[in-house]
């Protein structure tokens, strides 16, 4: 009844193969990019923006290509904050070392940079898969922290480490606001993640399913599981990569091999685990449950006088529960449970 | 050379300890299909637990190690019951995300029960050079290194012995070979599995003890898990022997590179040589030293 497509007929092809080929979901889907830019820069508070908001979005888009990765070529990664920290590093190097040249090119040439090294680190998949390649992914995230915590020439000579990001300017425009900020990074998420949608529709991502659901046969009817699995972990690491810059350029506001650790991998990989593996719309959804779940529970936990520590503890075991709730329960996360509801929406009041 | 003797012989005991770690995983693996991330988390919450109860309750260690044992034995079955047997033949790809669910979980349930203080444990073998060694071959060898390389040896030949010899022994090599037959032949799977992670568990607080004693029970345990890491993927996930070997050659080569290759380069290589090491082998031999042979058909 609320969800009805009776009456919606397609006539051309470009109509059946349209993103949301039902009416609601695009207005739906309209409204809220309205609201979220034309309203809520306005009424938003600076610290829902700058606290919450800007950290989903950002992490939307690193769960995305963990999800490009993982969810739709089934490559599973722990070394998603390496990726990040080398988008976050190049980016911050580019602006430093080629004064004048655009923020938005050097955030692109950061992307460029996480996918070369994620090409590199991607190779060993091509012989090694499951566990053994996960094990390995953990090395990149090792390796490539050690690299920007030892190697001076990276971080630009500074002795403490931890460097303050450049200013956003674009075109003379300074995004210096929490407000900017967050249109700014809402434009760029958006836009990457219609790419993303695009992208997993296509033929690439066909491979990319076909190497997932059984890489032996893939290669059988010819993907060619190098270019395919390569591709993955590049497309994968741009996505990490540019999500890593505007963490630390429209974020923290300064450079750090320390946030990049092996933490962040994993909140990462809870975020699409909790969202939907191999969903796009999953990686927004969880981006925002892991968010926002503990600032929920710390508002809880001092409604109720919890110390702080115990409070962290609990953070902890909450995680830890909803992962293997969401394992056992619904493996295929909100985002599976939003499109059940929509299911239930379509035949409603009807259950049949 | 003296040093250098040093350096690889204390790398080899250190090696040892990776490898109690890595024989957790490789128990589980072998019967179950399930690498369980949550191993270090297993470590640290039987070491605090071990602690917490001498501390809190002023047991004594004698005491406390049969309590730990029987804490860590419910707390496999509860794992078996709880998150284990719903997953049932799912991919062994969900497995693992749940245990890393599993060690997130157990990692707040240790500090929630005791606390996140960083607690000294004393065991009865003090840190000292073996004077013997260090008369004859004028190489410090630490006393507490040498003895946790036995308790591991006797651990290592406890459970050969329970593997090969008792009747228990016998089915968990069945479920490990063939799930199904060993069901078909009328082995309770349920029970071996849970039984096989009260063995993890156990073996854990061995490593948790060992590794608490040196370094004070402390969060940081939890991190021998990704240390466990590189052993497992140069030994082999279903080999006890290639956990062993593999502990000896991460621990020995990571000392070594420290030592000669870590000043060149600026030190703290330890963190990712264990893996690079690990990698570049599993691009020459994919399933590890002792691995079995993958087969893939469609």
């Amino acid at each position: 009844m609320f969800y009805r497509e009776a009456g919606q007929f397609k006539t051309t092809y470009e109509a059946d193969g349209q993103i949301l080929p039902i009416r609601q979901d695009r207005i739906a889907l309209l409204a809220t990019l309205t609201l979220a830019v034309l309203v809520l820069p306005f009424v938003a508070t600076p610290y829902l923006l700058s606290a919450i908001l800007i950290p989903f979005l950002i992490f939307a888009l690193a769960a995305l290509g963990l999800n490009i990765l993982t969810g739709y070529a089934g490559q599973l990664s722990l070394g998603t904050a390496a990726f990040m920290a080398v988008g976050a590093f190049a980016s911050w190097n580019f602006v430093y070392r080629f004064p004048g040249l655009p923020i938005l090119v050097a955030f692109v040439l950061g992307g460029l940079c996480a996918a070369m090294v994620g090409i590199a680190f991607g190779l060993p998949s091509l012989r090694i898969r499951g566990f053994y390649l996960a094990a390995s992914t953990l090395a990149t995230q090792f390796f490539v922290v050690w690299c920007l915590t030892k190697i001076p020439a990276l971080t630009g000579g500074s002795a403490s480490g931890v460097i303050t990001a450049q200013k956003i300017v674009i075109l003379g425009y300074a995004f210096d606001t929490p407000q900017r900020k967050y249109v700014l990074v809402l434009l760029i998420v958006a836009l990457m993640a219609l790419l993303a949608k695009n992208m997993v529709r296509s033929n690439v991502g066909r491979s990319w399913m076909a190497v997932r659901d059984m890489d032996v046969a893939a290669e059988v009817i010819g993907i060619r599981l190098m270019r395919t699995k390569l591709l993955a972990f590049a497309v994968s690491s741009f996505y990490c990569g540019v999500a890593g810059a505007l963490y630390a350029f429209a974020y923290l506001g300064t450079v750090e091999p320390e946030a990049y650790s092996l933490d962040l991998s994993f909140r990462i990989l809870f975020m699409i685990i909790i969202g939907g593996v191999g969903s796009i719309l999953g990686s927004f959804l969880g981006a925002a449950f892991i968010v926002l779940l503990p600032v929920g529970l710390n508002i809880v936990a001092h409604g109720l006088g919890l110390p702080t520590s115990v409070a962290s503890n609990l953070e902890l075991m909450v995680f830890g529960a909803l992962i293997i709730f969401f394992l056992i329960v619904e493996p295929h996360g909100l985002a599976r449970l939003w499109q059940i509801g929509k299911e239930k929406l379509r035949l409603w009041p009807f259950p049949h | 050379m003296n040093f250098f003797f040093e350096v690889l012989i204390g790398g080899l005991l250190s090696g040892v300890m990776y490898a109690l770690v890595a024989i957790g995983f490789v128990l589980i693996y072998k019967a179950s299909g399930v690498f369980n991330f949550a191993q270090g988390a297993m470590v640290f919450f039987a070491a605090l637990t071990c602690v917490g109860l001498m501390d809190r309750f002023g047991m004594p260690l004698w005491l406390a190690i049969p309590a730990t044992i029987a804490a860590m034995v419910i707390l496999g079955l509860c794992i078996e019951r709880v998150v284990l047997r719903p997953l049932v033949n799912q991919p062994e790809i969900t497995l693992f995300m749940a245990t890393i669910g599993l060690a997130f979980f157990l990692e707040g349930l240790a500090q929630l029960i005791w606390d996140s203080q960083v607690h000294q444990l004393a065991l009865p073998i003090e840190d000292v050079p073996l004077q013997s060694v260090l008369d004859r071959f004028n190489i410090v060898v630490s006393q507490f290194d040498v003895m946790a390389a036995a308790v591991c040896g006797v651990l290592v030949l406890l459970l050969a012995v329970l593997f090969a010899k008792t009747k228990v022994g016998r089915a968990l090599r069945a479920v490990a070979d063939d799930h199904q037959a060993a069901l078909a032949v009328g082995i309770p799977l349920q029970r071996i599995w849970a039984i096989l992670w009260a063995v993890a568990g156990v073996v854990a607080l061995v490593a948790g003890l060992l590794w608490g004693a040196r370094n004070g029970v402390q969060f940081a345990l939890t991190f021998i898990a990704l240390k466990a890491l590189p052993v497992l993927i140069l030994g082999g996930f279903t080999s006890v022997p290639g956990a062993i070997v593999g502990g000896l050659i991460i621990g020995a080569s990571e000392k070594l590179a420290e030592v000669y290759i870590g000043p060149l380069v600026g030190g703290g290589i330890e963190g990712w040589f264990p893996y690079v090491l690990a990698l570049l082998f599993l691009l020459v031999r994919p399933e590890g030293l002792f691995g079995e042979k993958i087969i893939r058909r469609i």
